[in-house]
């Protein structure tokens, strides 16, 4: 462990780590362009200039790597001198135009200008131009703004795994660029924006459309995928004006998917701003609220308790969830779910449904069996933590389903489920490779296990993970993956099926028999809506999606940006979002609407305000406590009954940029579908009466 | 056989390039084959005749396995790689100090007014573009200029636009000095040598 002095301060750090970070480690500031923590070290842009003892020229402090006995002076006239050379040569070919620059107010050039620069320039030529280039529809270019840092070259080769961008060229004229003029291919885009340290790459929907100091900032959790990145909501006023991902090393790292940054404006389309009710001619009616209420109760009342059903959807709060499972049980209903697609884990120990390797602990693993799921469109930053993990040590992955470009290779073994039962006997290469990796895991898709066979696969799965050793000691291979932000809580409260009740699956089954005849959905639209018809349908969420569509009433509820939600997340993380902005019209946060129709139907629900909601939530599981922690399941055997099918596993996710209510309506992701994915243009669904809005 | 095609669209190295790309291969560490990057540009600019088109790149790419946009980053870098069709004769003129004060701005001059062109363009028969580029390596016998791989040095206006007609006329040209000079020896022999003057070197 080196010891070295800094500032005249000294500081023991560990080999390899660089002068930048120790000088980080004592608090001292150096200014960098190039230098991101997260990417590797390029050292081109020189502003991280310091002076070493017995070194006759300033050294990079970003590639220096720390040496016993090294003397670093940061603030001495040489290397202020430096830093005013520096950037006197980045602004010679720097436009002055941050007044109309989207980054003004938060650009590293602006703030390093003003803190370290000199007061004027000595370059009296033309500046170079540079053409713009097109990104797609996400990246917004000003190429002339380009400090040629390199940043968004190494995030997309290194990170994002799609090595579109490069730098051409090369002294005064090298530009960055694509080979072909195309959009970035990649679900992770979105964050060059955040690491550009200038105007170059801006969001092209948040385009001219505010000023970072006058946006509000809501420290909040993601809820488009099961990973539950952490974000911050911008917003001003009643707008969310755009999403930024926080640093979180366990979860997201400092990245977000582009689904999770760009798809909000989807808010402020087709919102459900007051309750409707659906007429004798069949349409919807805006109505009160005590009218929606009266009309419920009105059905309801001649409705048997046990002959209704609540479904509860993909981006549902934890808070939602227990009013209405409390609301469901004072009624006399066990038919409850809040597995929409069907899937069967919840049943078992906690740990039969948790991504139980946690985020951080894939860095760890040396073998990864990916089966039936595609990480790369239903968690992307767990894709990204998997490729990070083949980068620096070249994790061998195997993978049992679909063929998709994963952005590392992968070693395909097909696509027949049977495979698995060869695995578990010991008959396949894999049985071996499981056998010999030290960290193994595997890890089963959503949409694997909703399929028929669903509770075999988990079997088989249980069984090669206790045969191979999957589980020691802290070490835990066996996951999940789940891709919805409210599953995981909602198994760990309970939104299940409890003794003679009817899952998802059986519901269709049970209207036809008369047994179910109203479904209460909250927030759940991937329904086949069909199969409901015969039930009266309460709707309560906040896009006139699938679900309202298909309601007899529907309740205006909040979307995650509007309230204060817990979720948990794909690792059993419990975290808590707040809200940001108000709920549009009279739309009310869910579990109030929940609360104040409870009192209607007499029931009345024992609480009054959020504290008191929480304070039920730990009652039915005291996990929910402890947030922002992983917190672990022991594993506890667990079994299930089934014969693997042979039927091929399929994509769970046909379209990454629109998934749910929200994603489906945004204008962004539409373009998205349509110039990186090459869909059909998007339908909008249809206002009542009106014809469907092309876009 | 009908005519070669004319726009590289689809390019496959010859089979000669393809046992060379082999051996090139072999000279790299297992795992380091992507080093190889500048030979095989080379090779497929040298069979496309003088630049190399986006459908060699690509093919160059793929043969080492790297992303085509590195081929493109490398490919842009070099100033040897011609990434637009050159003619047959690609006269590169040193324009850098030691040429220039021997006179490479008249030859620049002369050669483009010769020809008809301006500085990257192709004449119209084909035969020849003319650049200016960076050091040549050939100082000493300044002004030098580079014809395809062969370098012609101690030019003249008259010889340069000399060498220009024979080559236009299909004859045998010589490369190397024109004033006839052997490597870089000095051209009046030694004993002829001036002696310094105001005294010993190093006095200054």
């Amino acid at each position: 462990m080196p010891k070295l002095i800094i500032d005249n301060q000294e500081i023991e750090v560990e080999d390899g780590v660089t002068v930048l970070q120790a000088a980080e480690l004592l608090g001292i500031e150096i200014p960098v362009f190039c230098y991101h923590p997260k990417l590797s070290i390029a050292g081109n842009c020189r502003m991280c200039l310091v002076e070493m003892d017995k070194s006759p020229k300033p050294i990079a402090s970003c590639a220096m790597p720390v040496s016993e006995g090294m003397v670093i002076r940061t603030h001495t006239p040489m290397v202020k001198k430096a830093r005013q050379g520096v950037l006197e040569f980045l602004l010679i070919n720097h436009p002055l135009d941050c007044p109309i620059c989207d980054q003004g107010g938060e650009c590293d050039l602006q703030d390093i200008t003003m803190a370290y620069g000199s007061d004027g320039s000595r370059f009296n030529l033309n500046k170079r131009a540079v053409p713009d280039k097109e990104f797609g529809p996400l990246i917004e270019t000003a190429m002339n703004r380009c400090i040629q840092c390199t940043r968004c070259i190494r995030f997309a080769t290194e990170i994002a795994g799609a090595p579109e961008l490069g730098a051409f060229g090369r002294g005064e004229d090298m530009e960055i660029g694509t080979y072909i003029e195309n959009a970035i291919r990649s679900e992770l885009s979105g964050n060059m924006i955040d690491i550009c340290p200038v105007g170059a790459l801006t969001s092209k929907p948040y385009n001219f459309r505010g000023r970072s100091w006058e946006l509000s900032r809501t420290l909040s959790v993601d809820v488009f995928d099961a990973v539950g990145s952490s974000i911050r909501i911008d917003s001003r006023g009643r707008e969310v004006m755009r999403i930024l991902p926080r640093r979180n090393d366990e979860i997201n790292e400092g990245w977000i998917s582009d689904k999770t940054r760009f798809a909000y404006d989807g808010l402020k389309y087709q919102r459900l701003d007051q309750p409707y009710a659906r007429d004798n001619k069949g349409r919807l009616k805006p109505v009160s609220w005590d009218e929606a209420f009266a009309l419920i109760v009105d059905r309801l009342q001649h409705i048997p308790g046990d002959h209704i059903a609540a479904i509860s959807g993909d981006m549902v709060d934890l808070e939602a969830m227990v009013a209405l499972k409390d609301l469901m049980t004072a009624i006399g209903s066990p038919h409850m779910d809040c597995r929409q697609d069907g899937v069967v884990v919840g049943d078992g120990p906690r740990c039969s449904y948790l991504f139980n390797t946690t985020i951080e602990g894939i860095e760890k693993a040396d073998f990864c069996l990916l089966i039936g799921t595609n990480p790369r469109w239903e968690a992307p930053l767990i894709n990204a933590r998997i490729r990070k993990n083949y980068l620096a040590t070249g994790l061998p992955v195997v993978r049992l389903g679909c063929d998709h470009d994963l952005g590392y290779p992968v070693d395909d073994l097909g696509n027949d489920p049977l495979i698995l039962e060869r695995i578990l006997k010991g008959k396949h290469p894999v049985s071996a490779a499981l056998k010999a990796a030290q960290f193994p895991m595997i890890i089963l898709g959503q949409n694997a296990i909703s399929r028929r066979d669903g509770p075999a696969l988990l079997n088989v799965m249980y069984q090669i993970a206790d045969k191979y050793g999957l589980i020691y000691d802290d070490w835990n291979g066996f996951n999940i993956l789940h891709t919805a932000a409210s599953r995981v809580g909602g198994l760990d409260l309970g939104f299940l099926p409890g003794p003679g009740g009817h899952g998802v699956k059986e519901i269709s089954d049970a209207i036809s028999r008369k047994h179910i005849e109203a479904v209460y959905l909250l927030g759940a639209d991937e329904l086949d809506m069909e199969a409901l018809k015969n039930a009266f349908i309460i709707y309560q969420g906040h896009h006139g999606d699938r679900g309202a569509t298909a309601a007899d009433i529907v309740l205006p509820g909040a979307a995650y940006t509007e309230k204060s939600g817990t979720y948990v997340n794909v690792e059993g993380r419990v975290q808590r979002s707040l809200k940001a902005v108000s709920p549009p019209g009279e739309a009310k946060e869910d579990w109030k609407i929940i609360r104040a129709l409870s009192e209607k139907l007499g029931f009345i629900l024992p609480y009054n305000t959020l504290e008191e909601v929480r304070e039920r939530l730990v009652d039915v599981n005291p996990l929910f406590e402890e947030l922002d922690i992983v917190q672990r399941a022991p594993w506890t055997p667990f079994s299930s009954v089934g014969v693997v099918s042979s039927d091929p596993f399929e994509s769970g996710i046909k379209n990454f940029y629109m998934t749910d209510p929200i994603s489906r309506h945004s204008i962004t992701m539409a373009k998205c579908t349509r110039e990186i994915l090459g869909g059909a243009p998007h339908v909008l669904h249809p206002r009542e009466g009106g014809d469907p809005e092309i876009i | 056989m009908s005519n070669p095609p004319k726009d590289f669209k689809i390019f496959e190295f010859s089979k000669e390039n393809k046992a060379k790309i082999e051996l090139i291969l072999k000279r790299y560490p297992e795992g380091r084959q992507a080093s190889a990057i500048l030979p095989l540009f080379d090779l497929a600019q040298r069979q496309c005749g003088g630049w190399l088109p986006p459908s060699a790149i690509e093919k160059v790419t793929e043969i080492l396995g790297v992303s085509l946009v590195r081929g493109y980053e490398v490919a842009t870098f070099y100033t040897m790689f011609n990434l637009t069709p050159v003619g047959q004769y690609h006269v590169q003129i040193c324009g850098t100090t030691p040429c220039m004060l021997r006179g490479s701005e008249d030859l620049k001059r002369v050669c483009k007014k010769h020809l008809g062109i301006a500085e990257g363009e192709t004449t119209e028969d084909g035969l020849f573009t003319v650049n200016e580029v960076e050091c040549i390596g050939a100082c000493v016998n300044a002004p030098a200029v580079q014809i395809n791989d062969d370098y012609f040095e101690d030019l003249t206006k008259e010889t340069f636009l000399n060498l220009l007609e024979d080559l236009k006329g299909g004859k045998d040209i010589k490369p190397g000095s024109a004033v006839g000079r052997q490597g870089s020896a000095p051209l009046e022999p030694p004993h002829e040598r001036h002696p310094r003057e105001g005294g010993e070197p190093g006095d200054a």
